[in-house]
């Protein structure tokens, strides 16, 4: 029961994670239509500048925690924002209305440019950080297992929910909002109708991209360990969580994220861990097969 | 009268909640030209989509029978199966061409499943084996029986996307006449043609209704916003709105119903009956 | 134009000051920083100068573009002459080449096989697979398993081999074919992941992280190719001094016919009714529906006679290192074969085989800069997919006609419905 409680809670954690990822491919997903490969590397990118923040400021002796923790999203989120936006800019708008492969095969490539040239700047190693908030609360403490809930696992748990919450505001109550709703539904008539499509799509890269930074860096501080690598995995991931949650569906982002975190996690707990990246894409297999429209997306009616 | 060729009955389509097609009955007759006409989102194409098996409809029965009694319930066959066995080929309303592969192209592939009755066949095809060379003479010779009968020989190796609109509708209908179908169904070819081309487009289809001077024979079933057309070559006139019939009958029939002329000028459209 | 160019060193800047910037390193006690001024400035400055150049060209250059379909029929031009050149100088390679370039010559051949292979799925079915390397895995493996325990030789193998891939390309495209272009792509990469990972982990199959070594090397007809010559070896029939380089020149011969053999397939294909339902699969799937092509089965084909060639190629490469391991057959190799399928002009043959020899050959030069090639792949599909969205070489000639055959341009193939 004890060993249950504890998985749920690091379960939920992952996921937290996860559909912060996701709901940046729904987005983009929503609004353009194409999966944004690059997403995941986006994530990595978003990581990487956490830990050169992170280390940044305790060089520069920063010893609040919370205080290092508050710049280090800003500055993370503000950066991969750029990296959101560049990327957008350089291989995605060129390619508005090209054959419906192209801006497909131009997201992995940068997916490759984003992963290698993190590789080639900040080298292959993994890179560990010490534990930032180590401790927790105990919760229960049955048959010898404790069951803790991390300082770690607060703060990541309240930092998504505040910030999915302010993105929810943003989306239905705001004006940018309701011009992004528009571009989902109709770009050309959007556009018609005096809204900036070219600048709420970038838009939409940058909030995507601030998010998935976020997630970097509560990866960071979840697992203490990064590298270059990570966001392949784990934009598979996020983008399973997408499409399991209804891609496009934003809550169903949060909630496909949740979802996978828990399976994930219950499936290293009690079948085999070497296989957890297996149940992740083989639930992207069927979902993708058996339940296309995924569990909060509209069904699509093929024009003909 | 012919035969009853299809017959639709209580057809019924629901998209959420809205009804695109309403408990919708009526037969097309091998031998004559069916037209099925009504006001912009009066449920036609819905209706053809239903036909040629890209929807499946929410309720009611779809059945075909073909001259030698063969019988097919359509709602029941994979999309690719209605046109194969069931012999239904279709045209679409903005036309779907094989815009980089060649009229000739066009025309052969329309008869892909002719020319590779099965995956082994067309496999050992590779070896030069299962008789292939020779379909392939015959296919391409009833490819240039209808080049010929739409006009379109010399533009053969041309590619399809660089044909004038005219051409690129009549390429749709010879292609989906190379499936050798008993039922054609055209979603508004008229479309965009100038006067001319509506007359020669008019006496295409009689020819091909008739088996006149082309290369085979077909029932059609027409969806048409020309009135000139439609009242020139149809046998029978289907008239749907907001997807109900609301009339059935010879031309003339319909055009002394009031209730079609309710439905075309009291939705204040005159100009689709102008058009 | 100066402001444009300053805005986007700004916006280098931003991006390369950090990540250039500051280095991460792990140190004695904790992560230490590395500060690099330098490098972020040269990046800077590259990227300032870089897009003034940009601008400069573009505002001196006429708007008007070459029409694309003149491109097209000036490369069906070079290509008429460049064809027959670049086949006589590959089969007559062992002749001039040294050693190192045979072995370079037939890793470049082994990226032409997976090229055309690919092709045939992306470049004339127009179905995504990101997954291709899996086919190769189940290639290589199926040889190694085969080998070692029951004992085959290649060249029964090879067929095998080549079934068990277009096998697995079945049994994972039937269920999946009916997505869309760009979620099969991330199913197939999903695939991809879960075979290698499987790989990787059932290790009392596949010797897991540490490979499979010891896979027999292919016969001439029952002679071996061995340094120490002796009974039964291609040296001693032949009565040549006993040397490793027959073997060598040996399997460049084998993976050349194969090539080859996987060209001529494709080439024949095209002109064959299935080829044919391929390309218009890729022009309109909603159209071929309507002329009653059994889509689902006809993706499928396509699908199955890739993952067969890759599934050869696999073999071969299993029986050319005598050693394979998980680590060969991870996504970046997928991209890789990707990247010179789109490079080489989506559906052209010749093209993919000279994206093939740049990429490969090229890459191979650089060895040293492992990471830098990958940076310039990746950023070289993005560069090609802006520029040219279908890739340098493409276009497509009719696979039939009544009078003279012209290259279509490829600004006239759709791609997109359905």
């Amino acid at each position: 029961m004890a060993y249950v409680l504890q998985q749920l809670i690091n379960g939920l954690t992952l996921g937290m994670i996860y559909g912060l990822i996701a709901v940046g491919y729904t987005m983009v997903y929503g609004i353009i239509g194409m999966i944004n490969f690059a997403h995941g590397d986006v994530f990595m990118v978003g990581a990487f500048l956490s830990l050169i923040a992170l280390t940044l400021l305790s060089g520069l002796g920063v010893t609040s925690v919370p205080l290092a923790l508050a710049l280090t999203l800003v500055f993370a989120a503000g950066i991969a924002a750029l990296y959101g936006w560049t990327v957008e800019r350089v291989a995605y708008r060129p390619l508005r209305g090209s054959f419906r492969l192209a801006p497909l095969i131009s997201a992995i490539g940068m997916s490759i440019v984003l992963q290698n040239f993190v590789q080639v700047s900040q080298g292959a190693r993994v890179k560990p950080m010490p534990e930032l908030l180590p401790g927790g609360i105990p919760l229960m403490n049955s048959d010898g297992f404790a069951v803790q809930l991390s300082w770690m696992q607060i703060v990541i748990v309240i930092v998504t929910l505040a910030l999915l919450a302010a993105f929810t505001y943003l989306v239905t109550k705001t004006p940018l909002g309701r011009a992004m709703r528009a571009c989902e539904q109709d770009q050309k008539m959007a556009g018609l109708l005096g809204i900036d499509t070219d600048r709420t799509i970038s838009i939409t890269f940058v909030i995507g991209a601030a998010l998935a930074a976020v997630a970097g860096l509560m990866f960071l501080l979840y697992y203490g360990v990064i590298d270059f690598y990570i966001g392949f995995i784990a934009g598979v991931k996020a983008f399973t969580a997408a499409v399991l949650g209804g891609i496009g569906s934003l809550p169903g982002a949060v909630l496909g994220g949740l979802a996978i975190g828990l399976i994930e996690t219950f499936w290293s707990a009690y079948f085999s861990v070497q296989y957890k990246d297996v149940a992740a894409f083989s639930i992207l297999v069927l979902v993708l097969i058996f339940m296309p429209t995924g569990l909060l997306g509209r069904a699509d009616v093929e024009k003909v | 009268m012919g035969a009853p060729l299809l017959s639709v009955e209580a057809l019924t389509m629901r998209f959420g909640g809205l009804i695109a097609v309403d408990a919708l009955s009526f037969e097309a007759r091998a031998g004559e030209i069916t037209a099925v006409i009504g006001p912009n989102g009066a449920g036609k194409t819905t209706v053809f989509n239903c036909i040629t098996g890209f929807y499946r409809p929410s309720e009611g029965v779809l059945r075909l029978t073909h001259g030698d009694a063969a019988n097919f319930l359509l709602t029941s066959m994979p999309g690719h199966q209605i046109t194969r066995r069931g012999k239904v080929a279709r045209t679409f309303q903005n036309i779907r061409l094989f815009a980089g592969m060649t009229v000739l192209e066009n025309l052969l592939v329309a008869q892909h499943n002719y020319l590779m009755p099965n995956v082994i066949n067309g496999l050992l095809a590779v070896f030069g084996l299962g008789g292939h060379g020779r379909a392939e003479r015959i296919a391409i010779e009833k490819a240039k029986l209808w080049m010929h009968a739409t006009g379109l020989t010399a533009r053969a190796d041309d590619p399809a996307g660089s044909l004038p609109y005219g051409d690129q509708r009549r390429l749709e209908i010879a292609r989906a006449m190379c499936t050798d179908p008993e039922l054609l169904c055209l979603d508004e070819p008229a479309a965009g043609l100038n006067p001319r081309e509506s007359d020669e487009l008019s006496n295409l289809l009689v020819r091909i209704r008739d088996g006149r001077d082309v290369a085979g024979r077909s029932s059609i079933l027409l969806i048409e916003h020309d009135m000139g057309v439609v009242m020139r070559i149809s046998d029978h006139v289907v008239v749907l709105d907001h997807g109900r019939k609301i009339s059935d009958g010879t031309p003339a029939e319909i055009r002394a119903d009031p209730k079609v002329i309710a439905a075309y000028l009291g939705e204040g459209d005159e100009d689709e009956v102008a058009a | 134009m100066l402001r444009d160019a300053a805005l986007s060193a700004l916006v280098a800047f931003g991006l390369f000051g950090p990540m250039i910037g500051l280095k991460t390193e792990v140190g004695v006690a904790a992560i230490e920083l590395i500060y690099r001024p330098i490098a972020v400035l040269i990046a800077v400055a590259a990227v300032f100068f870089g897009r003034l150049a940009l601008l400069a060209w573009k505002s001196t250059r006429p708007v008007a573009k070459a029409a694309p379909g003149r491109i097209a029929g000036g490369m069906a031009y070079v290509g008429r002459y460049l064809t027959p050149i670049v086949l006589v100088l590959t089969i007559t390679m062992p002749f001039y080449a040294e050693r190192y370039w045979i072995d370079l010559g037939i890793l470049v051949l082994t990226y032409v096989m997976l090229g055309w292979g690919l092709n045939i799925v992306v470049g004339l079915a127009g179905l995504l697979d990101l997954g291709y390397v899996a086919f190769y895995a189940v290639g290589a493996y199926s040889y190694a398993l085969i080998a070692q325990n029951f004992g085959l030789g290649f060249w029964t193998c090879l067929p095998l081999a080549g079934i068990l891939a277009a096998f697995w390309g079945v049994l994972l495209g039937f269920p999946v074919l009916r997505l869309r272009g760009d979620y099969l792509a991330i199913v197939t990469l999903a695939f991809g992941e879960i075979i290698r990972v499987v790989i990787l982990n059932w290790a009392s199959l596949t010797g897991g992280p540490n490979g499979m070594s010891g896979i027999p090397r292919p016969t001439l007809f029952g002679l071996v190719f061995n340094s120490g010559g002796g009974e039964g070896s291609f040296a001693d029939f032949f009565g040549l001094e006993p040397s490793i380089s027959h073997r060598v020149i040996f399997l460049f011969y084998v993976i050349l016919g194969l090539a080859l053999l996987t060209n001529w397939v494709s080439l024949r294909l095209r002109r064959l009714p299935l080829g044919r339902a391929w390309e218009a699969l890729r022009e309109d799937e909603i159209a071929c529906r309507a002329l009653g092509i059994d889509v689902t089965v006809t993706k499928l084909t396509a699908f199955a006679i890739g993952a067969a060639f890759a599934g050869f190629a696999g073999a071969f490469f299993a029986t050319r290192q005598a050693f394979i391991s998980p680590e060969s057959f991870t996504f970046i190799e997928s991209a890789i074969v990707l990247a010179i399928v789109v490079l080489g002009g989506l559906g052209s043959q010749l093209g993919v085989a000279l994206a093939a020899i740049v990429m490969i050959g090229g890459g191979e030069m650089f060895r040293d800069f492992q990471e830098y090639r990958m940076l310039i792949f990746g950023g070289a599909l993005v560069v090609v997919m802006v520029v040219r969205p279908r890739g340098f070489l493409s276009g497509r000639t009719p696979s039939v006609s009544l009078g003279t055959k012209r290259k279509i341009g490829a600004d006239l193939m759709t791609e997109g419905h359905g």
